[in-house]
């Protein structure tokens, strides 16, 4: 076997399936699976990641593994797509997988062994799905990350809540890969070559075409979280264990990416321009949807699921113009939208894994997930209080961190964007970048309450007084994320220069390349817009720092320490600060008409005032709630095949077997 | 990078540094004229900032490390904002880092980590403030964000030196979209800047108040910094404002030392007109209820958007 870079990560990928395996050795045993498998299992993400990342830039490569049903070989492709995926993969799954060394102890519901093998499987799942090069390899693939994942989700499976999360999510995903499945059908173009050199080579009736990219778009689009087909994540999310939160919101949903990536710009080959309307217009409105309903939530891990949701929304948003730009031949600027895609898509798997790490410690340090019964514990837990700031500063897209970069690029991308060849998408576009704008402000919001709420303040409830720092493994799988945060947001150009070779290989499409120091930023041209994100860094400390040395030499140090001022009032309560729902009420105020708001107000008299409010998603009643009984009376209407006779059943199949043979004779 | 660059960046920042509480006590001094008081002294606001440098400072017993750090960082943040705002040269070395949608991350990094700091000794008012001022700033900062992109495509760049450039030597090129940008970002200096009808910098009454509720448990050194910043931060609106709408006689030549020095009187007659104006509109609008700010602030975003779609359907 030689060591090219495809066999390589194929090793690395059997080798997390036997570390998965290893775990059922012993399954009660924590010293094995925390502190041996799990380890060894951040440290193949870590290669894995090396790896992709020094196979970017060299040719693609193939193989082809004999090995599922007799005639149907495993394909498997790997290209610059699939090492830039390989190392978000790689690099956030090295950071999740060594705190989840430290997370997972006794009474998690499932055994730790159990735990092991379906973790490391979904990891691997996640590896095959990107080398997959046919049908057949993705799907199976495919369907095992949903399943190891649902099984990740239903890990405290004795709470009815959980399973009911675990159900949805499961037939989300199916719905999902049902559609996927399609796609793959309709994009074989007659040939009946499922492998995905074939679906390149056919070629489809522009009808056709797009009939496969509206189903591609659908099935992607539910694993993904694209309103409205995002009401797992939200159940989902606060279900399942930290570290499986995090992988799932920050890689899984990637993969989604990836394959409306692959789908659209390799498999199709030319996207229509019009296409990329589709998912500019459902990005922008799950970018706007998941951040207004991030602003209301109560629970921390909802809080980030609804995050996420918006995330997803800005990276279709880039993918969508990806889409138009090439669609009209603006090669310059679709390559400035897929790196920025690109980019947010890293970004966010680091911001978000960080963030739902943060969220797990804090869980298994005060076991409350409800932002309404914390505060303050920053003094209690500093470290993940401060690594938590970073991925939150980071959330909120604020300069120099990463999450900055990635929206600079997509808001480039829109404003340059207005020599498009269609006078009405010119008009469309701006307003786009309004949007985008304001889920950004607002993210600003939903990140101050998040971090604010948990860490700042006073504890709410007296037990947190008993909250403990994290211990050393989940705090290195902290630093790890949060250093990934400040480098990418440092050291934009280094990416940007790597994300451009998978620009180039997609689509052919180039940014126009302006010199430029390895320090700036300089996307279309020099005139137009350039960022540095080192010297921009370097000049708030110096003055930061120059004014703290100023202060000191000049005036003097002294501190006194007293009770809080607050206006002479004296008698400071914890439950004198907002609460969650008081922090997210000016949203609910504005945008009232938005959710399904329940309140139930205390009249001046109660004895026990009871203050009770409930703000919905309205999608349940405007979309899930008709399409149920529909889809009961079709059901109904099916139900006369089911006679209970073994005549019938038997029947049936005689009657398939008939009409396949005449098929096929 | 060459050393008239690095005298004007350097003039730059500290002119703003040394001007900012000479505005905000200019236009304090306006508002009382107007409203037939005696006005303070225009150095009151050095003497309120010495003052505070040189007392003890009490800090809350749960005051964390961010509530002392972030009177820096908020400091910190508005001094370089200033550096990269061109307000007497566009040869700025500082703006190549960061272009005008920089500049408004830049300012909402200050936004949120002083409302962290107002949250983190947990009081009533701290929350209440940092709330209000999170609202605040989500509806403003798109609104800001369009104002600076109707100049950005008029002008096909997001450095702001280049706009200033590009707008100010076309001497009689009037924009009709820029007119509509014009009234949306003096409705947003107002917002941002916690002055009436959003927020009244002369009030202490817990139920209007956003700005001051962030800053109550501050006191002395951070203080002093916290205030200095705000007046920066009027500054700085201020000259992002002269920079997009009345970009005269702001130098552009490399290495023109005459051009520069007359853009010095040039700033302080702009900067005495305009807070005379803010004056104006202070002294003749009344406070709004918290409740009508996101309405308010909708009015200067859809006018921006009006700004937006002039441009994009006259070319104008």
């Amino acid at each position: 076997l030689s060591t090219s870079p495809l066999n390589s990560c194929l090793a690395l990928l059997a080798l997390w399936c036997s570390i998965g395996l290893a775990g059922l050795l012993r399954p009660r045993s924590l010293v094995l699976v925390g502190r041996t498998l799990f380890p060894l299992g951040a440290l193949c993400g870590a290669a894995l990641a090396v790896v992709a990342a020094m196979s970017l830039a060299t040719a693609p490569e193939t193989a082809v593994l004999p090995i599922g049903l007799p005639d149907l070989p495993v394909h498997l492709r790997r290209d610059a797509l699939t090492s830039f995926f390989l190392f978000l993969l790689g690099a956030t799954s090295a950071g999740i997988s060594i705190f989840a060394a430290g997370y997972f102890r006794r009474g998690e519901g499932a055994l730790p062994g159990l735990l092991c093998l379906q973790y490391h499987v979904f990891l691997a799942s996640m590896g095959f799905v990107l080398l997959a090069d046919d049908a057949y390899a993705f799907m199976v693939a495919w369907e095992t990350m949903a399943l190891s994942s649902y099984f990740l989700v239903t890990t405290q499976h004795s709470i009815a809540e959980i399973r009911q999360a675990g159900f949805l999510y499961l037939l989300i995903a199916h719905v999902g890969a049902i559609s996927i499945l399609l796609a793959f059908g309709v994009m074989q173009g007659g040939s009946w070559q499922f492998t995905f050199d074939a679906m390149r080579g056919a070629h489809l009736a522009p009808h056709w075409a797009t009939a496969a990219f509206l189903l591609a778009l659908f099935g992607f689009g539910a694993k993904a979280g694209i309103v409205p087909l995002h009401v797992w994540l939200p159940e989902a999310h606060p279900a399942a264990p930290s570290p499986v939160s995090a992988l799932m919101s920050g890689v899984m949903l990637k993969t989604a990416v990836y394959g409306m990536l692959r789908v659209s710009f390799d498999l199709l080959g030319h996207p229509q321009w019009w296409w990329g309307l589709l998912p500019l217009g459902f990005g922008l409105l799950s970018a706007f949807y998941g951040v207004v309903f991030a602003a209301v939530q109560t629970d921390m891990k909802r809080l980030l699921a609804y995050s996420s949701i918006e995330n997803i929304g800005i990276i279709f948003t880039g993918l969508g113009l990806a889409i138009v730009f090439h669609g009209v031949g603006m090669s310059s600027l679709e390559a400035l939208a897929l790196i920025a895609l690109l980019y947010h898509s890293l970004n966010h798997a680091f911001i978000k894994s960080l963030l739902f790490l943060g969220t797990g410690a804090v869980l298994h340090s005060t076991g409350e997930r409800n932002l309404g019964r914390l505060g303050g514990l920053i003094h209690r837990m500093p470290w993940v209080a401060w690594l938590t700031l970073i991925g939150a500063l980071a959330m909120a897209g604020l300069p120099p961190l990463n999450g900055f970069v990635s929206e600079w690029l997509l808001l480039q991308a829109f404003l340059f964007a207005h020599e498009v060849p269609r006078s009405f998408v010119n008009m469309l576009l701006p307003m786009g970048a309004a949007l985008v704008a304001f889920a950004a402000a607002l993210s600003c919001y939903v990140m101050v309450k998040f971090f604010g709420v948990i860490f700042l303040g006073q504890p709410r409830e007296a037990a947190l007084a008993r909250a403990h720092d994290a211990g050393i493994l989940k705090r290195i799988g902290l630093v790890w994320l949060a250093l990934g945060c400040v480098a990418l947001g440092l050291l934009p150009t280094f990416v940007i220069g790597a994300l451009r070779i998978v620009s180039a290989q997609l689509s052919g499409a180039a940014l126009a390349n302006a010199a430029a120091p390895w320090w700036l930023l300089v996307p279309l041209s020099g005139r137009q817009a350039s960022y540095s994100a080192v010297i921009f860094f370097l000049a708030v400390a110096a003055v930061v720092l120059f004014t703290m040395l100023a202060v000191r030499l000049v005036y003097h140090r002294r501190v006194r320490r007293s009770v809080p001022w607050d206006c002479g009032f004296g008698q400071l309560d914890p439950r004198m600060q907002d609460s969650a729902e008081g922090f997210g009420q000016p949203i609910r105020h504005i945008f009232e008409g938005f959710f399904g708001v329940e309140r139930q107000l205390p009249s001046p008299f109660d004895r026990k005032p009871y203050y009770r409010v409930v703000v919905a998603d309205r999608i349940w009643r405007t979309f899930y709630e008709p399409l149920s009984p529909l889809i009961q009376r079709g059901a109904n209407a099916f139900a006369w095949l089911q006679q209970g006779r073994i005549a019938a059943y038997l029947l049936y199949s005689f009657i398939t077997l008939v009409t396949l043979l005449a098929l096929v004779l | 990078m060459t050393l008239a660059e690095i005298v004007t960046q350097a003039l730059e920042v500290i002119a703003s540094l040394a001007a900012a509480p000479l505005f905000l006590g200019w236009i304090t001094q306006c508002r009382a004229w107007l409203q037939n008081r005696r006005a303070p002294s225009i150095w009151l606001p050095y003497r309120g900032i010495r003052k505070l440098f040189y007392k003890d400072a009490v800090i809350a017993n749960n005051a964390s490390p961010l509530f002392r750090l972030a009177p820096y960082i908020v400091f910190g943040t508005m001094v370089v904002a200033a550096a990269i705002i061109p307000s007497m040269g566009t040869r700025l070395p500082l703006t190549k880092a960061a272009d005008a949608i920089a500049l408004v991350g830049l300012l909402a990094t200050a936004r949120v980590f002083m409302s962290l700091a107002a949250m983190d000794v947990g009081t009533a008012f701290g929350t209440l403030g940092a709330r209000r001022e999170m609202m605040v700033g989500f509806l403003a900062e798109p609104a800001l964000l369009m104002i600076i992109f109707v100049a950005s495509l008029i002008s096909a760049t997001t450095a702001l030196p280049t706009i200033t450039e590009h707008l100010a030597t076309q001497s009689l090129a009037l924009y009709p979209s820029l007119a509509f940008t014009a009234i949306a970002f003096t409705m947003v200096l107002l917002a941002e800047n916690a002055r009436i009808p959003i927020d009244n910098p002369a009030t202490h009454l817990e139920l209007t108040m956003i700005h001051e509720a962030m800053l109550l448990e501050y006191s002395a050194r951070h203080l002093a910094l916290m205030e200095w910043a705000s007046a920066l931060k009027l500054f700085n609106y201020a000259c992002i404002g002269f920079a997009l709408f009345i970009p005269w006689g702001v130098s552009t030549e490399a290495e023109s030392p005459a051009t520069l020095l007359a853009s010095i009187p040039l700033l302080a007659a702009k900067l005495a007109a305009a807070g005379a104006v803010l004056a104006l509109i202070e002294t003749v609008s009344a406070k709004l209820r918290v409740f009508r700010a996101p309405e308010f602030l909708a009015i200067a975003f859809l006018l921006a958007v009006l700004g937006l779609l002039v441009h994009l359907l006259l070319g104008a």
